[in-house]
């Protein structure tokens, strides 16, 4: 598929995604009222309604989406492994432990922004002990160590949670479960500009990484020969995209499947070629993410459906026609 | 653009051995330079070293002049095209785009290739034979097809010297040929070519000087005559060689004789 059409046909859903999201929700209104609100001549409550809730839920939407779909695309880069994900190396699991520890302990009533700000601690303490196992030997990152010590460390969180759930009222337990399954509920300006802030500087510098990453993928002794400082691209690369991750786990919980299918399927569309890779697939998941909440809002409203069962309900099916389309030729 | 190695000692971590001990050569501009030894001899490393990516622990190499440390990665990677002995693609991608990344050194993490960089591209595959590959996917090529590809990406960096690893393994004769004749050809066009190989009468018939290691320490070093005697090829491959004039080119012919005789057997 062309790339400009493709990027033209993904920008058109993100449109669409935010549109739409503004337009429909538990609060029925008409088109007329959706317009004369944003318009500012609308009810006030309405206006509340579309520009305090549901816009930037929306704007939060791709923005999580995005950031995931693009760390996903570099960590398959960097690890050199197409089962990559954002969560892969442990991040989900510190994000979690911090925020079921707070949840727990019944911290939450002190602010919304404790949640945030656990398990995004969470996340960095994860990041940080990581790169600190993986980097040890020689001041050099072995990936296959970074790898090994991600799944390790995020094992090592996994027992934590099981512990602090286990002697958690039920109450805190459901709350801590709803939050694994991710969520944009919790969406305010607030949380929209704090991702912001991260998301859109850490794209810009991955995707000024996209020729490294292109030869990473060949191999770091031929990437050094082509003139890259491999060790300094791989600690770029998996501190930015490892920040971009903890930033969305921090605000909507753990959302699965973005960071893996976007990835592959806009791969399996344009080619592996991460100067088009990288850009396409934050906007695939930008778009993706925020019509798969639209889903979660609306499917079974007034109940809404954890935002993770939506994006593998739709990424799924769809990853597989891809897959199929590209083995058939 | 000469290449050069100084008393050039190289230990890899927690190896009890030296990779290289000791290690003196030069190669100028214009030399087809090859270095041939058994399997283990240190070949490799003294690439990785002339390249810069394993830092000596005594001596040094030098590129140019300058020593490869010092070099800024990109620098280097304008000045030598380097091809190591094995990649590993992890993901699918096109013969063209391959050998497009050869340019990425002249372009930085932005720029997108011009006019001049599409002209290097296409010129470095005519050369290499491969301007029909163009759009097949990498993991799809034969051996031969392969290995000129990679080369093709080392001329699109447009260097004034070439490293090569083995580049002919497992290639049948018409495709070692055509790259040895591609190589003899760089180097008589000025490039300096530094070739690491295993085929030594393909080598002795197309190079100028040699390099014999020998358990990571210089066995010989030389023209044809310092390099390929009997007595010092059966000492350090560690099996009986014949060296006759080949017949047909004139360059020094190495039979290995059919048993290995009591005095030339090492234990491996």
């Amino acid at each position: 598929m062309k790339r400009s059409l493709l990027a033209l046909l993904l920008l058109a859903s993100a449109v669409l995604a935010v549109l739409l999201s503004v337009r429909f929700g538990s609060v029925p209104l008409t088109t007329s009222e959706t317009v004369a609100a944003l318009r500012g001549s609308g009810d006030a409550v309405h206006r509340s309604i579309l520009l305090d809730l549901r816009l930037p839920r929306a704007v939060l939407g791709l923005l999580v989406g995005g950031g995931l779909a693009l760390a996903g695309s570099v960590f398959q880069a960097l690890l050199r492994n197409p089962l990559a994900e954002p969560f892969i190396l442990g991040i989900s699991g510190g994000a979690a432990a911090g925020a079921v520890l707070v949840l727990a302990l019944g911290l939450t009533a002190a602010g919304s922004g404790v949640l945030p700000v656990a398990a995004f601690a969470g996340a960095l303490v994860a990041i940080l002990l990581v790169f600190r196992v993986a980097s040890a030997a020689e001041r050099t990152l072995d990936v296959r160590v970074l790898l090994l010590a991600g799944v390790v460390v995020g094992s090592f969180f996994s027992a934590v949670i099981a512990l602090i759930l286990s002697l958690s009222e039920a109450r805190a337990v459901r709350s801590a479960i709803l939050w694994m399954m991710g969520s944009l509920a919790g969406a305010n300006w607030g949380s929209v500009m704090v991702v912001a802030a991260y998301t859109i500087p850490a794209a810009l510098a991955l995707m000024g990484l996209a020729r490294a990453l292109n030869l990473m993928a060949v191999g770091e002794e031929t990437a050094s020969y082509l003139g890259t400082d491999v060790e300094r691209v791989k600690r770029i690369a998996y501190g930015v995209a490892s920040l971009v991750t903890a930033a969305g786990v921090a605000v909507a919980g753990i959302i699965g499947f973005v960071g893996l299918i976007v990835p592959h399927g806009i791969r399996l569309l344009i080619g592996s070629d991460q100067r088009f890779l990288l850009p396409l697939s934050f906007l695939a998941g930008a778009a993706f993410l925020a019509l798969a909440d639209l889903g979660a809002r609306l499917l079974l409203a007034p109940t809404e459906i954890p935002i993770g069962v939506v994006t593998a309900f739709l990424g799924v099916p769809l990853f597989l026609v891809l897959l199929r389309r590209s083995l058939t030729g | 653009m000469i290449l050069e190695a100084v008393d050039l000692v190289v230990r890899y971590a927690r190896a009890k051995q030296r990779a290289l001990d000791r290690v003196n050569m030069r190669v100028p501009a214009g030399t087809l330079y090859a270095v041939i030894g058994p399997n283990g001899s240190g070949k490799s490393t003294l690439m990785r070293a002339l390249m810069g990516v394993v830092s000596p622990e005594s001596g040094f190499t030098r590129v140019g002049g300058m020593e490869s440390r010092s070099w800024t990665r990109r620098d280097l990677a304008r000045a030598v095209g380097a091809v190591p002995q094995v990649e590993h693609l992890a993901f699918p991608i096109t013969a063209r785009d391959f050998v497009g990344m050869g340019r990425y050194p002249h372009l930085g993490p932005l720029r997108p290739e011009g006019e001049a960089d599409r002209a290097a591209v296409w010129a470095a595959m005519d050369r290499c034979n491969v301007l029909d590959l163009a759009e097949r996917d990498m993991t799809t090529l034969s051996g031969g097809e392969l290995q000129r590809v990679r080369i093709a990406r080392a001329l699109a960096q447009e260097p004034s010297a070439l490293i090569l690893d083995e580049p002919t393994a497992s290639l049948d004769l018409r495709h070692e040929m055509t790259i040895f004749r591609l190589l003899r050809n760089s180097a008589d066009r000025g490039m300096t070519v530094l070739l690491i190989t295993h085929h030594i009468n393909l080598a002795a018939r197309f190079s100028d000087r040699f390099l014999l290691l020998s358990e990571g320490r210089v066995a010989a070093e030389g023209d044809i005559r310092e390099v390929f005697r009997e007595e010092i090829l059966a000492e350090v491959y560690g099996w009986p060689v014949a060296v006759r004039e080949d017949p047909v080119s004139g360059a020094p012919l190495v039979t290995p004789l059919q048993e290995p005789t009591a005095s030339s057997i090492r234990p491996l």
